[in-house]
């Protein structure tokens, strides 16, 4: 019947054999992940919306004392035109007392802008202290209205459940007046 | 086998669109840069077409599926594009007043269309809205080739036929008639890098222009296809070899 | 009691409690006997295995991008194919993926026609195909439409408006299939959603097609049983690695496609977004849709046009029972394998008759065409009965043997099925 006996049984004949399974193997896998790899890609960000990852930001029109709101990668950018003794306020600090500490020069490239994003660090409310007429929270900056948390004129947590200071994005100077986010 | 060839050649003879009924003349074939497994783009001819297209077509056609952004493959920097995005301005808001206003253009906007809507581009064209051409080189039987042939294909229409007033003589449009008029005439754009603007040239230059506007991904399509056949010519080899190998103890 | 066997703790403590390893070395592994004899057209089952994984697998992260509605559907594609990373390798995987699903599985198809495969007793796998193929055809006819070109729209206006044909409740019943007065956001909504559900419909489908196959096993060129484990091999390695190497051809095939010529099957006019004040001067459906296409056009009256469309697929349903023939194999059914051969050529007649607009030559050689697909079940039934098939070899393994052992087998009886 069917002979079952292989010929060619050498050694040889079996590393090449062991070689070309490995060989289909290896390619198997390579090309496997390779297939997959631009499905897993596709969910990364699409080129749109990497072209709205940055926002640049005319500064020149925001007065002093006056804070403005911008949109960031969806998020919301507080923009505070700081006063003078807003600035000082933020800079006659004990750091070691703070729950987060970092000093607010570590916090604003130029002392009288002060950027970082409008979301709590607790969970994720926007802090009110942006409309004129809103509760600042004790220390003159913003305040929380879900569970109470007070962030003062660097956006630094003083009071109330958030953990961490107000998160400062990335950003950079193009000119005098004008910043691009991101 | 030989009757599985002829099926397979028959499928593939009748499955590759619908026959054409006898519209339209036939096309002059014109050997496009992008054509074939190794095609790509030439970024001149490209940067030339946008310029017509800039210069000529946008006048009535849009182009909104295109972003300004997009044009970097063309080779133009981002300074570049940003200076072209701010020439277009664009409605935007409600701000915090509750209003509608204006503001430059962005890479990340897309080319805006001339005409506010369908409507309109038909009000202010005879009744027949000028079509966006961002699809337009995948959007018609010919691809490029039918755009470029269009393009240079208006006449004087043969004595016996009577074109109504507002259509115009094409050998390449179906039914010959067109509502639009002859877009381009030489020397109607005056090329950067000093090309003479033959109606030829610019009818090639636009037509490559929007091919690219429809099929960006091209080069990376064509260019990751040589290596994936590559691979799969190699691995199916030695899957080959290694099913010889295996049935060999068969037989 | 299978005959799996493994070293592997982590192995034996999983087959403990939850069989898997067992079943699928008996499913696929080196558990399940197989007949030696099997051809490269007996690959096409496990190439269209492997269209339908790719098929959700593209159609899942497309799905993740794509917007259901009237006014963005067509945008969203675009943006898929110009801004998402490897969004243009994605559709156009997944639109020739469909394609090359439904011509793997018309060779499937007439693999099965050739050699008797939906013979007793393979009947009910026989018919869970045509359930599958049916599934196949509604899945693909709503993706279409899902670009929402003027292909897309005006293939969903002219093939529900079919519906209308059904007599008293047609037109309530058209209504219904829209959501509407006519094909607008409702259909595209909807479409979108049974467009997601079917292929997992047809996964389950395909299980119970598998199912019943392993049931009796595989049927082979030859047509004749298995008469004992000489005839057969198990499936791992000799038919693993032979699949393997079909999948490679397959791909090449593909992938020569998505790069070189993504757009072959498609209509220019889909690049058009939907309009529904402007018909398209011709309206296709894709290339598989062709012939039933020309068989609906080729009859005047509107019902019995979607009755014959219709029924040029229902009768696969019954075709065990038409064709009573106790030979399987057309390789010993001289007679109709002319037949066969003329049945598939006028397929392809049908569908280039469907291609083109139904006037003139094309009409009358469609409605001939038509008229010889019903003949061609006739002609079946009757050969079942006339015909004298060649003689049987006695077993598989037989024609491998040299000497007398052939002289033996061509005296085996004819007409016996063994």
């Amino acid at each position: 019947m069917a002979d079952s006996a292989s010929p060619g049984h050498s050694g040889d004949g079996e590393t090449r054999r062991d070689f070309l399974f490995l060989a289909a193997g290896a390619l198997g896998v390579v090309g496997t992940v390779a297939a997959v790899w631009p499905m897993i890609d596709s969910m990364n960000p699409a080129a749109d919306v990497r072209a709205l990852s940055s926002t640049e930001l005319d500064l020149s029109p925001v007065e002093v004392g006056q804070r403005i709101t911008v949109t960031w990668r969806g998020k919301p950018i507080y923009v505070d035109h700081r006063p003078q003794k807003e600035i000082d306020a933020a800079r006659s600090v004990n750091i070691d007392e703070l729950r987060d500490p970092q000093a607010d020069e570590d916090r604003v490239q130029k002392a009288e802008w002060l950027i970082v994003i409008g979301i709590c660090t607790h969970l994720g409310c926007l802090p009110k202290g942006q409309k004129v007429g809103d509760p600042r929270g004790e220390w003159g900056g913003w305040f929380c209205p879900c569970h109470g948390s007070h962030y003062d004129t660097s956006g630094r947590i003083r009071k109330g459940p958030a953990p961490l200071n107000l998160y400062v994005p990335p950003y950079e100077y193009l000119d005098d007046t004008l910043v691009r986010i991101g | 086998m030989k009757k599985l060839l002829t099926v397979a050649a028959a499928v593939l003879a009748f499955g590759t669109g619908a026959a054409q009924a006898a519209e339209g003349t036939a096309l002059p074939e014109y050997h496009w840069s992008f054509n074939g497994i190794f095609g790509t783009f030439e970024r001149p001819e490209l940067q030339r077409g946008f310029q017509v297209y800039r210069e000529v077509c946008s006048a009535c056609h849009g182009l909104r599926l295109v972003a300004f952004r997009d044009l970097a493959a063309l080779g133009y920097s981002a300074d570049a594009i940003k200076a072209l995005a701010a020439d277009y301005t664009f409605k935007d808001g409600p701000n915090d007043q509750g209003e509608m206003y204006e503001r430059e253009g962005r890479p990340s906007d897309h080319f805006p269309s001339p005409f506010p809507n369908e409507k309109a581009a038909a009000f202010a064209n005879g009744g027949s809205a000028p079509p966006d051409l961002s699809l337009m080189a995948k959007a018609r039987k010919g691809g490029p080739d039918y755009v470029r042939a269009l393009l240079m294909g208006f006449e004087e229409a043969p004595a016996e036929s009577h074109i109504p007033e507002g259509l115009y003589y094409n050998i390449y449009f179906p039914g010959h008639q067109i509502a639009m008029p002859p877009p381009l005439s030489a020397d109607a754009v005056e090329y950067s890098d000093g090309t003479p603007a033959t109606v030829e040239q610019m009818a090639t230059d636009v037509a490559a222009f929007l091919m690219w506007a429809a099929e960006p991904t091209l080069e990376q399509r064509k260019e990751m296809g040589i290596k994936v056949l590559i691979f799969l010519l190699v691995f199916t080899g030695v899957l080959y070899a290694a099913k010889r190998k295996i049935w060999s103890d068969l037989h | 009691m299978s005959e799996f066997k493994s070293n592997n703790a982590v192995i034996k403590w999983i087959e403990y409690r939850m069989p898997i390893f067992s079943f699928l070395d008996d499913a696929i592994g080196r558990g399940y006997p197989t007949p030696r004899n099997l051809n490269y057209w007996w690959n096409f089952g496990s190439l269209a295995g492997v269209a339908l994984v790719i098929m959700i697998a593209t159609g899942i992260v497309l799905a993740m991008q794509y917007t259901p509605h009237a006014t963005m559907a067509f945008d969203s594609i675009e943006r898929i194919m110009r801004d998402v990373n490897y969004g243009w390798l994605l559709r156009y995987v997944h639109s020739n993926g469909g394609s090359f699903f439904f011509l793997v599985v018309y060779v499937h198809i007439f693999r099965g026609l050739y050699y008797g495969s939906y013979k007793e007793p393979r009947e009910l796998l026989w018919i869970l195909g045509v359930v599958i193929l049916l599934l196949m055809m509604a899945t693909a006819f709503m993706g279409y439409v899902l670009p929402w070109g003027q292909m897309s729209f005006w293939a969903a206006t002219v093939i529900t408006n079919l519906f209308s044909a059904i007599p008293v409740f047609g037109d309530q019943i058209v209504t219904w299939l829209w959501g509407g007065f006519s094909v607008a956001n409702p259909t595209l909504n909807r479409f979108f959603s049974l467009h997601y559900l079917l292929p997992f419909v047809i996964v389950g489908v395909v299980v119970l097609h598998i199912w019943a196959l392993h049931r009796f096993g595989s049927n082979n060129p030859i047509g004749i049983d298995a008469k004992g484990p000489q005839d057969k091999i198990p499936f791992h390695p000799y038919y693993t690695i032979k699949d393997a190497f079909g999948f490679g051809v397959f791909f090449i095939a593909f992938a020569a496609v998505i790069f070189y010529a993504p757009n072959l099957f498609g209509e220019p006019d889909n690049y058009v977004e939907a309009n529904p004040l402007a018909t398209p001067a011709h309206i296709v459906p894709e290339w598989y849709f062709l012939p039933y296409y020309a068989i609906l056009r080729a009859i005047p009256n509107k019902l019995l046009g979607v009755v014959a469309m219709f029924g040029s697929i229902l009768v696969y349903f019954i075709l065990p029972w038409i064709d009573r023939s106790p030979v399987r194999s057309a390789r010993f059914r001289p007679i109709y394998k002319q037949f066969f051969w003329i049945f598939v050529a006028d397929c392809v007649l049908l569908g280039y008759v469907g291609a083109n607009p139904p006037e003139g030559n094309f009409l009358l050689i469609g409605r001939l065409a038509t008229a010889y697909y019903f003949l061609h079940f006739v002609i079946m039934f009757i050969l079942s009965y006339v015909e004298r098939p060649r003689p049987l070899p006695s077993s598989i393994s037989e024609p491998v043997l040299k000497g007398g052992a052939a002289a033996a087998g061509a005296a085996a009886k004819p007409m016996e099925k063994a």
